[in-house]
């Protein structure tokens, strides 16, 4: 086990992702607010480098009380990351796909100490 | 990572602009894992073209008028010119979350070599292909020009820069040339005047038209290809106007059924009207169209033929034997259930009968690794998905290091 060295706290916005990268593995390391998430950058489809794609909030379709469909909206809560290479969407905060439990992201611990955050690999 | 030509990863966020080593490069890591780059590797549909270079084509076009004329379109720069390009396929990147998919926008070095040559080259590096064959986005729409005589001058301006300019840059990159199928006499004219130059793999009909393929009139046609070896694909692609694909209204339905649709028309009118019996030499290939509706219309003309024989006299033995004699390439490659998926490669007898295809850089691409991380296929069967097959079909020259696998 190891620690790497990620980023100062104040140095990553909100919605922004570090890449850190030890030998082979590369790891995205995500805020959202004050919390921080750790992903390994590969693919459950096809091993595609998913931390260097868009963050996008989910899609939800409009339903009124009848049923009757009245386009899209962005939910603000659910945070994804987007693969950029066939467009999986994964949830930033669990590391699943939005349609398919079964299909997620490695994830790795974040600690910050002293103003900085670190993963252990 | 640094690749061979000194190429450092930076891992931005990827962008419509981010180089393509960059964002191929875990397939570089993939090749590697595998070691791939000891296996022969054909990817036989890519379509590295941005329209960046519609201006220099428009300068083969042969008559003088449409020539000039081009100039008139793009604010005087020649872009776009005369191409009747649908919406729908601007609808690939999924409203941005896939960034190639609306075409490499990358920055390339100042070079002699096209543009074209120079990102086939970084591809083919990453995912270690030894030859790809290049078709351009632009003409996936020609077969629905509304002016029918447009099609034989882009298809010619086209054809003629990819064997003048392109073809002669890179070795390993080949082209099957488009036919003007909608005139069968100018079809028959390109392959008379293409037959033979050094990069040509084959012919091809873009499959989005409204021809029966079994008119009388495409006959000479198909005897000419059957006669000299060559090839005959049909490359499928959308339709979003025709009155069933006008009621869907998402992208992904539209694809889902329209690239399977107009090769699924073209399929059974082929067989149907025996033009297998008819040219049983002749190489037909369906391209991009996936894997997944093979067993359906298999099973399906199987079915009908048994009780309806009266209606295909032509043919000698059941419609699916006949699709088993035909080739087909792989992507994509619908992966989601690998128990149907692996029933439908053994139904295609796809050890002998499926080719590698990439469809580099559209959003729903495929990597060598797709084919060679498949469990219920051996190593020969990889191998010759992958690459031999391609070679035997298209007589490609499988180089030195690979040819005593080839032999198996
Ligand atoms: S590799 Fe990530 S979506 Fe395909």
């Amino acid at each position: 086990m190891s620690e790497l060295f990620v980023a100062k706290v104040d140095d990553l916005a909100d919605r922004e992702r570090r890449i850190v990268v030890e030998g082979a593995l590369e790891i995205g390391v995500f805020r959202l607010g004050d919390e921080f998430f750790a992903w390994e950058s590969n693919c459950p489809h096809a091993g595609g480098p998913v931390c260097q794609g868009r963050i996008m909030n989910r899609v939800n379709e409009v339903l009124d009380d009848e049923k009757r469909a009245h386009g899209y909206e962005f939910v603000e809560a659910d945070v994804h990351i987007i693969c950029p290479w066939h467009g999986y969407e994964f949830n930033i905060r669990t590391g699943v796909h939005p349609g398919d439990a079964e299909t997620r992201l490695r994830g790795f611990p974040v600690t910050i100490r002293d103003g900085a955050v670190y993963v252990t690999v | 990572m640094a690749t061979d030509d000194g190429f450092k990863r930076t891992y931005p966020e990827i962008d419509d602009w981010t180089d393509s080593r960059e964002l191929l490069a875990n397939a570089r890591k993939q090749a590697e894992e595998r070691q791939l780059d000891d296996v022969f590797i054909v990817d036989i549909d890519s379509h590295i073209s941005d329209g960046g270079n519609w201006p220099e084509i428009m300068d083969y076009v042969e008559d003088p008028v449409i020539r000039e004329a081009a100039s008139a379109f793009g604010d005087g720069s020649k872009r776009g010119a005369f191409l009747n390009g649908t919406n729908g396929l601007q609808w690939q990147n999924v409203w941005g979350r896939i960034p190639h998919g609306q075409g490499l926008k990358e920055a390339v070095e100042e070079s002699e070599l096209s543009r074209e040559t120079i990102l086939a080259r970084r591809c083919m590096d990453q995912m270690g292909l030894d030859y790809q064959v290049m078709f351009p986005n632009a003409m996936l729409f020609l077969g629905m020009h509304p002016v029918p005589e447009m099609e034989v001058h882009l298809a010619t301006a086209y054809n003629r820069w990819l064997v003048e300019r392109v073809l002669p840059e890179d070795q390993r990159i080949k082209a099957m040339m488009y036919l003007p199928f909608n005139n069968p006499v100018e079809a028959e004219a390109t392959v008379k005047r293409f037959l033979g130059k050094p990069g040509v793999a084959g012919f091809l009909i873009t499959s989005s038209r409204h021809k029966p393929v079994h008119a009388n009139e495409y006959m000479r046609l198909y005897g000419m290809l059957e006669e000299s070896g060559q090839v005959l694909g049909f490359h499928t692609h959308l339709n979003w106007q025709n009155e069933y694909t006008s009621q869907l209204n998402r992208f992904i339905s539209m694809h889902a059924i329209s690239f399977v649709l107009c090769n699924l028309v073209h399929l059974t009118n082929w067989i149907i009207n025996g033009l297998p019996e008819r040219f049983p030499k002749l190489k037909v290939m369906w391209i991009e169209s996936g894997v997944a509706w093979l067993p359906f219309i298999m099973q399906r003309l199987d079915h009908e033929y048994m009780m309806r024989t009266s209606e295909a006299p032509l043919l000698k033995k059941l419609p699916s034997e006949y699709m088993r004699d035909m080739f087909y390439t792989t992507q994509p490659l619908e992966r989601t259930n690998e128990t149907l998926l692996a029933a439908s490669m053994e139904a295609m007898s796809a050890e002998t009968q499926m080719l590698f295809a990439s469809d580099w850089p559209h959003w729903d691409f495929d990597l060598p690794a797709t084919i060679w991380d498949l469990p219920f296929l051996d190593e020969k069967a990889k191998r010759n998905i992958l690459g031999y097959n391609a070679a035997r079909i298209f007589d490609l020259e499988i180089p030195e290091k690979y040819r005593a696998l080839a032999a198996e």
